[in-house]
């Protein structure tokens, strides 16, 4: 069985912007997993999309990787950002745009 | 399995013995809560230890018992 927490760090590093979400961007399945897909699609950001609910195992392993309860969960190069109430503050402050800038990923927003 | 709310508030107070909590519930339902936690533990910390902390005060609630809460942490000032 290929180890979780590899593939998940694996995944990061590759992807500068990583969600992992219950559903798909276009059918989230989760009103917070929604929400997070909705104010990167506003900034116009390119990412790389999990589904969890496809994968008990990374469902459980995503959590244990960031030490963090809950689904959605942000990553840009390779660094955990938040959840959706982080994300949404940050969107709303104007700091995740910022963030993104900062770190050399392209916004069109 | 839903959670109510005197019982988050009493976590989040024993783990945080000055900070002030304002518990709203979203749905009737004791499971949708928002919360606004402010105290002084959380001064210099990121959000993301911040909202960590309330987590660990939750014992594992969180994601599991309770299914939704909107968490925003704020650090008490001098």
């Amino acid at each position: 069985m290929p180890n979780v927490h590899d593939q998940i760090a694996e995944a990061v590093a590759a992807n500068d912007v990583v969600l992992y979400m219950k559903g798909t961007p276009v059918f989230p399945q989760c009103g917070f997993s929604a929400a997070v897909v909705e104010m990167l699609t506003k900034l116009g950001v390119k990412f790389k999309a999990f589904d969890v609910l496809a994968d008990a195992d990374l469902r459980q392993g995503i959590k244990d990787f960031a030490n963090w309860p809950t689904i959605p969960q942000l990553y840009v190069k390779g660094e955990f950002v938040g959840g959706c109430d982080i994300i949404r503050e940050m969107f709303a402050s104007g700091e995740l745009k910022d963030l993104l800038t900062e770190k050399g990923v392209a916004v069109s927003a | 399995m839903p959670m109510p709310a005197h019982e988050i508030e009493a976590l989040i107070k024993t783990a945080f013995p000055d900070a002030e909590v304002v518990l709203t519930l979203l749905a009737a339902d004791n499971d949708h809560y928002q919360a606004v936690v402010t105290s002084a533990a959380f001064k210099g910390k990121s959000r993301v230890t911040q909202h960590q902390m309330v987590y660990a005060a939750l014992k594992g609630k969180m994601g599991g018992d309770l299914h939704a809460l909107m968490l925003t942490t704020v650090a008490k000032g001098p």
